[in-house]
């Protein structure tokens, strides 16, 4: 009884939501919800707004109209002090994992540990790292630099790095993008590892249908600039429009 | 119709210009603003100082030996024809001081550093890094913009008053060889004309220098866009507008500092 309460709780809420980038009208009414331990999987064509979306809902971009409502809070109201406060609880990875290049792995791990969790000994620092990395398995690489990286451990240092701030909502942009087959199914497997360990929501933005079927508690497929459809995998594919059908005809499932 | 096109594409340079001014101002104050206020991050000003200055060193060595020398060499003649050759270490330590020093150190230091900071910022905003300090709650302009800018400031005075003393003993090097005039005598004669108002402008044409090429390769590579082509451009960028502030400033310092000279 208490899981469904749990489970109904929205902690990211769009409401008619509207961007634009001078001629180019990119979100046109976008609504909505992420449950509360809910992977949600935002399925489009590449230039559709996915990006811009998560983009919104941490606070690097601002609606032009509309509401995006995150762990109760109206992002674009906020202001420097609270949208920091909120960025804590959000975790981001990106595309191209977005390492700091001039720093080691472990160096890129302490960098937002050490600047936002106050009263942390050098031995708390060393331990939050090491459990991080080894959870998303990748211990051994502690001292290599980003460059030293294959494309796959880059997204899963990534990862781990918005990790070690136990965040409660987990934003992925093109998680599997430029990775073989193996590792994107190493990526999606870690995606449900996060989400069972840390208890985090999660938004993952993927035009991948393996990575949506995989990591995606329900999908939602954004066209012309507003969601047409969401429901689980095989609801959404279950379609007459020719929009969605040819999305998946081209994929690699069929 | 066709001044109604030159008119959109004038108006169009116009608001741009003046955007890029505002944008401008609006990074500027952001700088004192962040500067002055949380925690200094001052293990990266330290490794800044460190990049910007003792990696300078050595380019600043040669260019201001090299400088001292040719300009020793060079005003020979004219002193000569005089009979003044005497002159040449009071002549030359003006020079250095009131102006040569400060603008080689800030002209090198602009290609140098300007572009290196330039690229570096640029390429962390085109491929997200900046993004992603920000997304994790770490203040980027702070960590990265703040600790630049002051390096850049605190570094260029000193490296200033090093290819001073650099091109002194090059100067020296040219002097004692054709006229072997002593270590002691080149330096003595070299200082007698030195004020502290020459000392003074000196320091604070070096602050402004240091300041601009730390300011302008900073807003450029901070504010790039368009992939790696705007890395390019914003390295490129960061040399170009800041030599002709630094050009500018010289100007107006040297005015300033006329203004005092009895």
């Amino acid at each position: 009884m208490e899981e469904t309460a749990k489970n109904t709780e929205p902690v990211i809420s769009i409401r008619d939501l509207y961007k634009s980038f001078g001629d180019l009208h990119v979100l046109q009414g976008v609504n909505l919800e992420v449950l509360k331990g809910e992977n949600v999987v935002v399925l489009g064509r590449s230039g559709t707004g996915k990006s811009v979306l998560i983009k919104i809902i941490v606070g690097l971009l601002t609606q032009d109209k509309g509401e995006c409502n995150v762990l109760g809070k109206e992002v674009s109201s906020l202001n420097e002090k609270e949208l920091r406060d909120l960025r804590l609880k959000i975790g981001f990875s990106f595309q191209n994992s977005a390492l700091y290049d001039s720093m080691t792995v472990r160096e890129n791990l302490e960098f937002p540990l050490v600047r936002n969790v106050a009263g942390l000994s050098k031995a708390d620092v060393k331990e939050k790292v090491e459990s991080v990395l080894d959870a998303v398995g990748l211990l051994k690489t502690i001292n290599q630099a980003p460059s030293e990286l294959s494309g796959g451990q880059r997204k899963r240092i990534g990862i781990a790095r918005t990790l070690i701030l136990e965040p409660e909502i987990m934003l992925y942009d093109e998680p599997t993008a430029g990775l073989d087959p193996i590792t994107c199914i190493e990526i999606n497997e870690l995606i449900n590892e996060v989400q069972e360990k840390y208890h985090t929501s999660a938004i993952i933005i993927t035009h991948d249908l393996t990575c949506a079927r995989q990591t995606g508690d329900r999908i939602a497929m954004l066209l012309d600039g507003h969601f047409t459809k969401q429901g689980t995998f095989e609801e959404v594919f279950e379609t007459q429009d020719d929009r969605i059908k040819s999305f998946y005809d081209y994929n690699f499932i069929k | 119709m066709g001044s109604t096109n030159k008119d959109k594409v004038f108006s169009k340079g116009l608001d741009s210009a003046f955007l890029a001014v505002y944008n401008g101002y609006n990074f500027f104050t952001r700088f004192f603003r962040e500067a002055f206020r949380g925690r200094m991050e001052l293990q990266e000003l330290v490794k800044q100082c460190y990049a910007i200055g003792y990696k300078s060193l050595f380019l600043i060595s040669l260019t201001g030996f090299i400088t001292g020398m040719v300009f020793t060499k060079q005003s020979r003649p004219s002193l000569a024809e005089f009979g003044a050759t005497s002159w040449l270490p009071s002549l030359v330590s003006i020079a250095i001081v009131r102006a040569l020093a400060a603008l080689v150190t800030a002209l090198i230091c602009s290609g140098k550093v300007g572009s290196s900071i330039g690229a570096e910022l640029g390429s962390m905003r085109v491929t997200e890094q900046i993004d992603a300090m920000e997304v994790s709650a770490v203040n980027p302009f702070k960590f990265l913009v703040v600790t630049r800018v002051l390096a850049s400031t605190i570094t260029i005075p000193i490296l200033v008053f090093y290819c001073t003393l650099v091109s002194l003993l090059g100067a020296f090097l040219n002097v004692t060889l054709n006229e072997g005039t002593s270590f002691r005598a080149f330096f003595e004669n070299a200082f007698e004309q030195i004020t502290f108002l020459d000392i003074g402008t000196s320091v604070a044409k070096a602050v402004a220098y240091g300041f601009t090429i730390g300011i302008v390769g900073c807003y450029q590579g901070y504010n790039a866009s368009k992939g790696t082509e705007g890395v390019g451009k914003a390295a490129n960028s960061a040399v170009v507008i800041s030599m002709f502030l630094i050009f500018i400033e010289e100007v107006i310092i040297v005015q300033v500092s006329n203004y005092f000279r009895i």
